[in-house]
């Protein structure tokens, strides 16, 4: 890549917009999935008797039933979000970029 | 030529397999004919495909990327069929048979790493990359150390994955089909061979893509049988196993014990499985980022979809199988008392399996567990072979100067030698602990590969001499720290007590990788780092709208 070319992209509006929102948005969602593993495991490792906990009087499932099923569907439905949302606008950025180099250079 | 070679060599893996069929009958362990017809079925089925892909694989490109036209749901499936190895279908079924809850978070650990792996990873690797991670790792550093570096990362990862497969594959196949070890070793890595030699990543990637199927179909038959039987209730399936088994296995138990080592587990797992080379590998068989995403999309919900059916799998088996006197090893029980099963606790998902749908269906999830083995080995090899080929050979021993048929030639020479090396010490390890084997190949992953993978992304400050150290005092430690723990140190060379007290080194490997790297990197003032510096803008603009990448489609 010629650096001029490096400096028409660094300055286009759209890979702009691109960057600011796409990291913004990898970094918020990998934060969200590495704080729920955090606590998922240091849970286990200093209160196991959370996890340990009958959902009801009298049943034998526990708390920890339901709370790790829902850390692997959590785990699924934020790749769907991201896929979801990097497939449609962040696409269309990244599109527009090319487009925009092809039209000036 | 080819096709006439292809012919004899699978006449002669047929006839190994009838002679090893005969001959090793294990006096214990009857043939298990329906077993033997499924799993001949598939050898078949998926030989048939390579043949087929034999006559498609012409370039190097096809051979190491199936042509880039895999379909992001396709490769979700394949990635799917290379993490669940038999290891984590029979050891987490098993995990939570015998610990219950304890197994459940086992496999969330291997979860979580994909989420991130999409995030931060799949998009840059697939903008940047061409056929190994090792090309996204030195686009703009010197092409020499860095490939060294990063093949010795893939081929240590691979080797020591392989040695783990190769060894329960061997023992897996004389319980299940009464071979003998030997003789299963030998046609695991024979057909592995054929698979990729002629097939490259096109016959990988199917016989990958059938076997998920084919595991996903068995494990939720299983599943929906169990909860059949309790009406679809989990309420009732908990209840009368912990009749059985007591209150404890729906709680956390003693796996993970202190924080540090949970916390070194989690950061092997996360960052081991972003470092896999066989893994990042498939991000190159689809056509563009949108595909690779949703690669992962697909994979981490058919893997997640497997460890829910793996926890009812293993459930399932505490309420059929324990304390089931057909399934009891009675010759362990007079020594130990108890109710142990036969062939251990990882045979639990196998012998439920025979609960649920009799000798037929135990016949059907054996040939699914060899069928698993095979998938799993051939797309680890195809990873090692392209080290060798494309990282050594090619970039650095002949500098680029190469073209792609004799590259091509080198990986399937590079794939012979490797299968066979398996072979060797598949039968080699036979008696030895392996334990530590694939703890240790995700440490490597997770220290050397994934460190210098994810700066070279991200890190514009990044230079060659900080890759290098930094990389290095990663595969080190983590060497260091396996070898001087308790598994290898006091159960393997029968010391008093470890060195170093934790079982998994990641956290402090994986810690001391990048401190190295960037220390080494803002210290290095030289010429080439300046340039180093400078490149990373286009990369940066590459990675992130995959202007410019290896085989992008056209808007």
């Amino acid at each position: 890549m010629k650096k001029e070319t490096v400096e028409h992209i660094k300055a286009n509006p759209h890979y702009q917009e691109l960057l600011a929102k796409r990291t913004g948005f990898s970094i918020k969602l990998s934060i969200a999935m590495l704080t729920v593993y955090c606590i998922f495991i240091l849970t286990i490792a200093f209160y196991p008797e959370i996890l340990g906990t009958p959902l009801a009087d009298g049943s034998v499932t526990t708390v920890g039933i339901p709370v790790g099923m829902g850390v692997i569907f959590f785990a699924f439905i934020l790749t769907g979000i991201y896929t979801k949302r990097a497939n449609g606008e962040f696409d269309d950025l990244s599109n527009k970029v090319k487009q925009s180099l092809k039209e000036d250079v | 030529m080819i096709n006439r070679v292809f012919l004899f060599l699978i006449l002669g893996t047929i006839g190994v397999f009838a002679a090893g069929a005969i001959e090793g009958v294990n006096p214990e362990q009857p043939l298990n004919i329906s077993a033997i017809v499924m799993f001949l079925i598939f050898v078949g089925g998926t030989l048939g495909i390579t043949y087929w892909a034999a006559k498609r694989t012409k370039s190097a490109k096809d051979f190491y990327t199936a042509g880039g036209g895999i379909t992001g749901f396709q490769n979700g499936m394949a990635i799917a069929g290379d993490y669940m190895s038999a290891a984590s279908f029979l050891g987490i079924s098993g995990l939570v048979y015998y610990k219950g809850y304890d197994g459940l978070i086992y496999s969330i650990g291997f979860l979580v790493g994909w989420p991130i792996i999409l995030f931060m990873i799949a998009e840059p690797l697939r903008n940047l990359g061409k056929y190994t991670f090792a090309d996204v790792a030195s686009y703009r550093l010197r092409q020499t150390p860095i490939r060294s570096l990063a093949a010795s990362g893939s081929i240590a990862t691979v080797v020591l994955y392989l040695i783990a497969q190769m060894v329960g594959s061997g023992k897996l196949i004389q319980l299940l089909f009464g071979l003998q070890y030997e003789i299963a070793v030998i046609i695991v890595g024979v057909l592995m061979i054929l698979y990729v030699t002629f097939g490259g990543m096109l016959a990988t990637t199917w016989v990958q893509i059938i076997k998920a199927f084919l595991l996903l179909s068995g494990a939720t038959f299983m599943a929906v049988a169990v909860m059949a039987h309790y009406n679809f209730n989990f309420g009732q399936l908990f209840a009368h196993a912990t009749e059985l088994k007591g209150i404890e296995i729906m709680s956390p138990g003693g796996l993970v014990s202190d924080p540090i080592s949970a916390i070194s587990l989690a950061v092997a797992l996360m960052f081991g499985t972003a470092g896999l080379p066989h893994i990042l590998m498939r991000f190159f068989t689809v056509s563009d980022a949108k595909e690779a995403r949703k690669s992962v999309f697909y994979a981490t919900g058919f893997i997640g979809y497997f460890y829910i059916l793996t926890f009812i799998i293993g459930f399932g088996a505490i309420v059929m199988v324990f304390q089931n006197p057909q399934y009891l090893d009675m010759a362990k029980q007079a020594v130990d008392g108890g109710y142990p099963i036969l062939g251990g606790n990882n045979m639990a998902a196998i012998h439920l399996s025979h609960a649920v749908g009799g000798d037929f269906f135990l016949g059907f999830i054996s040939a699914v567990a060899f069928a698993t083995i095979l998938a799993v080995v051939s797309g680890l090899t195809l990873a090692g072979a392209s080290a060798i080929s494309h990282d050594l050979y090619s970039s650095v021993i002949k500098k680029g100067k190469v073209d792609g048929i004799t590259e091509m030639k080198v990986s399937k020479a590079a794939t012979v030698v490797l299968g066979i090396l398996a072979i060797i010490m598949g039968i080699a390890f036979e008696n030895q602990n392996i334990a530590f084997v694939v703890g240790l190949a995700f440490a490597i992953a997770a220290s050397a590969n994934f460190p210098i993978l994810f700066l070279s992304m991200y890190w514009s400050k990044l230079t060659t001499r900080g890759a290098v150290i930094g990389g290095s005092v990663g595969l080190a430690t983590a060497v260091i720290l396996v070898i001087l723990g308790p598994i290898v140190w006091v159960d393997i060379l029968g010391n008093a007590e470890a060195i170093f007290p934790y079982k998994y080194p990641a956290l402090f490997s994986v810690i001391s990788a990048f401190v190295s790297i960037w220390f080494f990197s803002i210290t290095d003032t030289s010429h080439n780092a300046k340039a180093e510096r400078e490149a990373f803008e286009a990369q940066y603009i590459r990675s992130q709208t995959g202007i410019g990448a290896e085989g992008a489609s056209e808007h």
